[in-house]
C-alpha cells in the first residue's frame, strides 16, 4: 500500500525540481520550512522526529534542499516530510506538508476490532512495521 | 429633535421619524450593533419614515405612543435609522442603516439578536419588502460568543491535512439506502482518496435506515479506510432529530464510536445550533452545518436575509463547517457574493468590500474561522476554477462527481484527489492555473486513468444561469 498522508501523495513521487519549486513557494510566503522523519507512520502519530529546528532564518531554497537531501540520505528507509510553518497571528500552524521520501516497501496497517455490546466495535489501527523496534522497521 | 416632552408623549399615533427613530446626525458608537436593510416602502411612504419604522419595530416602538417609555432610558434603547441611500439601479428601493445600542441584546444569544432584528418588523405593512443585507457586530458583542467549536486551524491539525482544500462527497442516493449499502459508499469514497463523506440533510432515522445502523456501518467504513490509506478520515454523521434530547443521544454515540465530526441542519434553529456547538467544543468534535432551508429567505434580493448575515450568525453560533456556495456548480451563487461569504467565514477580520457585498468593517476579536463547504454540481474538470475562486481553506464536495464515476466510486474519489493535488502543485509552482488548468488536468490524467474517465464524462458540463442574488455595487470602468 501507499500511505497517502501529506498534500501530494496521490501524484507520482516529486522530483527534486518539483520539491524545490514548493520550497520556493513557501519561502516566498515567509513560512519557515522544516524536515521531519519517522518509521511509525500511524495516521495519528503527530510527532515525527525533527531533523533540526524549523529553518526560520534560511531564505535560500538551495540551503533548504541540502537539508532535505541530507535527511533523505540519512533516513533513506524512513518516511520524510517537508513542512512549512506560518507564524502569522490567527494561524500559527502548518500551511503545507508533503512527503518526500518513503520506504521501498510499505506494509500498511492492520485494523483490529474488539467486539462490544450492541454490535459496537472498538477499532485500533496498528502499523505492521511497528512490531519491530524503532530503526529496524523498514529495509 | 428638540420637542416638548409632554407633547411628544401625548396619547395617539405619531410618525416613527418624529418619535426619534430617524436621526440623520447620529454618529454610531463602536459598541453599537449596526444593521443595513434594503427597504421597499409602499407607495406614498417616504424612505426616511420607512427606515424609522424599521428601526422602531425592531427595537422599542409599537404603533402608538406609550407613556411607559418615560419609565426607561428610551433615548438609548431606541434604535436609530441614521442613513438612507437609494439602491443603485433599483428604483423604489433604499438602503437603510440602523444603529442599536449594545444593551438591547442578551450576551451570546443568536435567538435574542434575531428576535429583534428579523422579528415582527418583516411583516410590517408600510413596507412592500424588507431584506437584511448586512450587520456589523461590535467586537464587544462578538466576544460574548463561543465561536466555532474547532476552527479551521485546529481542524487541520487534528486531521493532519495541510496545504490543500479538503475533499468530500455526499452519499447518494440521498434516501433509500440500507445501512449496509450506505456504509459501502462511504468506504469506497474514503479509500479512493476523499477526506470526508457526508450524510445528506434529510438523512435522519427513517424506515429504510435507522440512525444507529447508519452510524455503526459508517464507522466501520471510516476505520477500514483509515487503515487502508494511513490517513485520518471522517464522515459527517447527521444528528439532526426532533428534540435536543434525541440529538444529544445521537451525538454521544458518534463520539463513542470515534467519529471526528457530527453534522446538523440549519432548520434545527439557532438555539439548537448553539447548544450543539457547545457540545462539540466539550467533546472535541468538528461540527458540520448543512444550510438546509436558507434559500427560502436568502435568495430573493428584495425580501429576506442575505446569506452574508447568516454566515456571520453561524460563525458566532459556533459551527465549524457551513455550505457557502460553489460559484461554478448547480446552485445559486454570484462569484463576488460567494467570495464575500467566504471572507466573512474565514478571515481574522473583514474590511468593508462593496465589490463583494461586505458593507461594514467587521472585527472578529480572535473568533476562530469557519471552513466553507462547496457542494452541488461540481466535478474534477472545474478544479482550476474552484481553487482560484475558493482558495485552500474549503471543503470541495463532489457527490455525483464521485459516486457517478463510470469506473466506480473509488475511481471517482481518486480522480478528484489527483486533480486537486495536481492543481495545487501547479499553482504553487507559479503556473497560471486559470488559463492552463485544462492542460494541467489533461497532463495529470496521463498517469491516472480515473481522472481521464472523469474528464471525458464531465469535462464540458457547466451550469450557466444568471444569479438572482446579485450585488448592487458593480465596479465600472471610469472614463479617463
Amino acid at each position: 500500500m501507499r500511505i497517502t498522508q501529506g498534500a501530494f501523495s496521490f501524484l507520482p513521487d516529486l522530483t527534486d525540481a518539483q520539491i524545490r519549486a514548493q520550497v520556493e513557494y513557501c519561502l516566498g510566503k515567509g513560512w519557515a520550512v522544516s524536515v521531519e522523519y519517522t518509521d511509525d507512520p500511524h495516521p495519528r502519530n503527530t510527532y515525527w522526529e525533527m531533523y533540526g529546528n524549523p529553518m526560520f532564518d534560511l531564505k535560500d531554497a538551495a540551503g533548504v534542499m541540502a537539508e532535505i537531501n541530507a535527511c533523505r540520505k540519512t533516513f533513506a528507509g524512513h518516511y520524510v516530510k517537508v513542512n512549512a510553518f506560518d507564524s502569522t497571528h490567527g494561524w500559527e500552524s502548518l500551511r503545507l506538508s508533503f512527503i518526500v521520501n518513503r520506504p521501498k516497501v510499505e506494509p500498511g496497517f492492520e485494523l483490529r476490532r474488539e467486539e462490544g455490546a450492541g454490535r459496537q466495535q472498538r477499532y485500533t489501527t496498528r502499523s505492521y512495521a511497528t512490531a519491530k523496534p524503532e530503526g529496524e522497521r523498514y529495509a | 429633535m428638540p420637542q416638548d416632552l409632554a407633547e411628544r408623549y401625548r396619547a395617539g399615533v405619531m410618525k416613527y421619524a418624529q418619535m426619534g427613530y430617524w436621526q440623520p446626525d447620529y454618529q454610531p458608537k463602536d459598541t453599537d450593533v449596526l444593521a443595513l436593510f434594503r427597504i421597499t416602502p409602499q407607495e406614498g411612504v417616504d424612505p426616511e419614515e420607512a427606515a424609522a419604522a424599521v428601526a422602531g419595530e425592531s427595537s422599542t416602538a409599537t404603533w402608538t405612543v406609550v407613556w411607559t417609555d418615560r419609565l426607561t432610558a428610551c433615548d438609548m434603547y431606541r434604535a436609530k435609522a441614521y442613513r438612507v441611500d437609494p439602491v443603485p439601479g433599483s428604483p423604489g428601493q433604499y438602503f437603510a442603516y440602523i444603529a442599536y445600542d449594545l444593551d438591547l441584546f442578551e450576551p451570546g444569544s443568536i435567538s435574542n439578536l434575531t428576535a429583534s432584528i428579523i422579528g415582527n418588523v418583516f411583516g410590517f405593512k408600510p413596507l412592500k419588502a424588507l431584506r437584511l443585507e448586512d450587520m456589523r457586530l461590535p467586537v464587544a458583542y462578538v466576544k460574548t460568543f463561543q465561536g466555532p467549536a474547532t476552527g479551521i486551524v485546529v481542524e487541520r491539525e487534528r486531521l493532519d491535512k495541510f496545504g490543500r482544500p479538503l475533499l468530500g462527497a455526499t452519499v447518494k442516493p440521498k434516501l433509500g439506502l440500507s445501512g449496509k449499502s450506505y456504509g459501502r459508499v462511504v468506504y469506497e469514497a474514503l479509500k479512493g482518496g476523499l477526506d470526508f463523506t457526508k450524510d445528506d440533510e434529510n438523512i435522519n432515522s427513517q424506515p429504510f435506515m435507522h440512525w444507529r445502523d447508519r452510524f455503526l456501518y459508517c464507522m466501520e467504513a471510516v476505520n477500514r479506510a483509515q487503515a487502508a490509506t494511513g490517513e485520518v478520515k471522517g464522515t459527517y454523521l447527521n444528528v439532526t432529530a426532533a428534540t435536543m434530547e434525541d440529538m444529544y443521544e445521537r451525538a454521544e454515540l458518534a463520539k463513542e464510536l470515534g467519529s471526528v465530526v457530527v453534522m446538523i441542519d440549519l432548520v434545527i434553529g439557532y438555539t439548537a445550533i448553539q447548544s450543539m456547538a457547545k457540545w462539540a467544543r466539550r467533546n472535541d468534535m468538528i461540527l458540520h452545518l448543512h444550510r438546509a432551508g436558507h434559500s427560502t429567505y436568502t435568495r430573493q434580493k428584495s425580501h429576506g436575509v442575505s446569506f452574508r448575515v447568516i454566515s456571520k450568525w453561524m460563525r458566532l453560533a459556533g459551527v465549524d463547517h457551513i455550505h457557502a456556495g460553489t460559484i461554478v456548480g448547480k446552485l445559486e451563487g454570484d462569484p463576488n457574493s460567494v467570495q464575500g461569504f467566504y471572507d466573512i467565514l474565514r478571515e481574522p477580520n473583514n474590511p468593508q468590500n462593496l465589490q463583494r457585498g461586505v458593507f461594514f468593517d467587521q472585527p472578529w476579536g480572535g473568533l476562530r474561522g469557519v471552513l466553507p463547504v462547496a457542494s452541488g454540481g461540481i466535478h474534477a474538470g472545474q478544479m482550476h476554477q474552484l481553487l482560484t475562486y475558493l482558495g485552500d481553506d474549503v471543503v470541495l464536495q463532489f457527490g455525483g462527481g464521485t459516486i457517478g464515476h463510470p469506473m466506480g466510486i473509488q475511481a471517482g474519489a481518486t480522480a478528484n484527489r489527483v486533480a486537486l493535488e495536481a492543481m495545487v502543485l501547479a499553482r504553487n509552482e507559479g503556473r497560471d492555473i486559470w488559463n492552463e488548468g485544462p492542460a494541467i488536468l489533461a497532463n495529470a490524467a496521463k498517469t491516472c486513468a480515473p481522472l481521464k474517465a472523469a474528464l471525458d464524462t464531465w469535462g464540458e458540463v457547466t451550469f450557466d444561469y444568471a444569479s438572482t442574488d446579485t450585488l448592487d455595487y458593480v465596479p465600472t470602468a471610469t472614463p479617463a
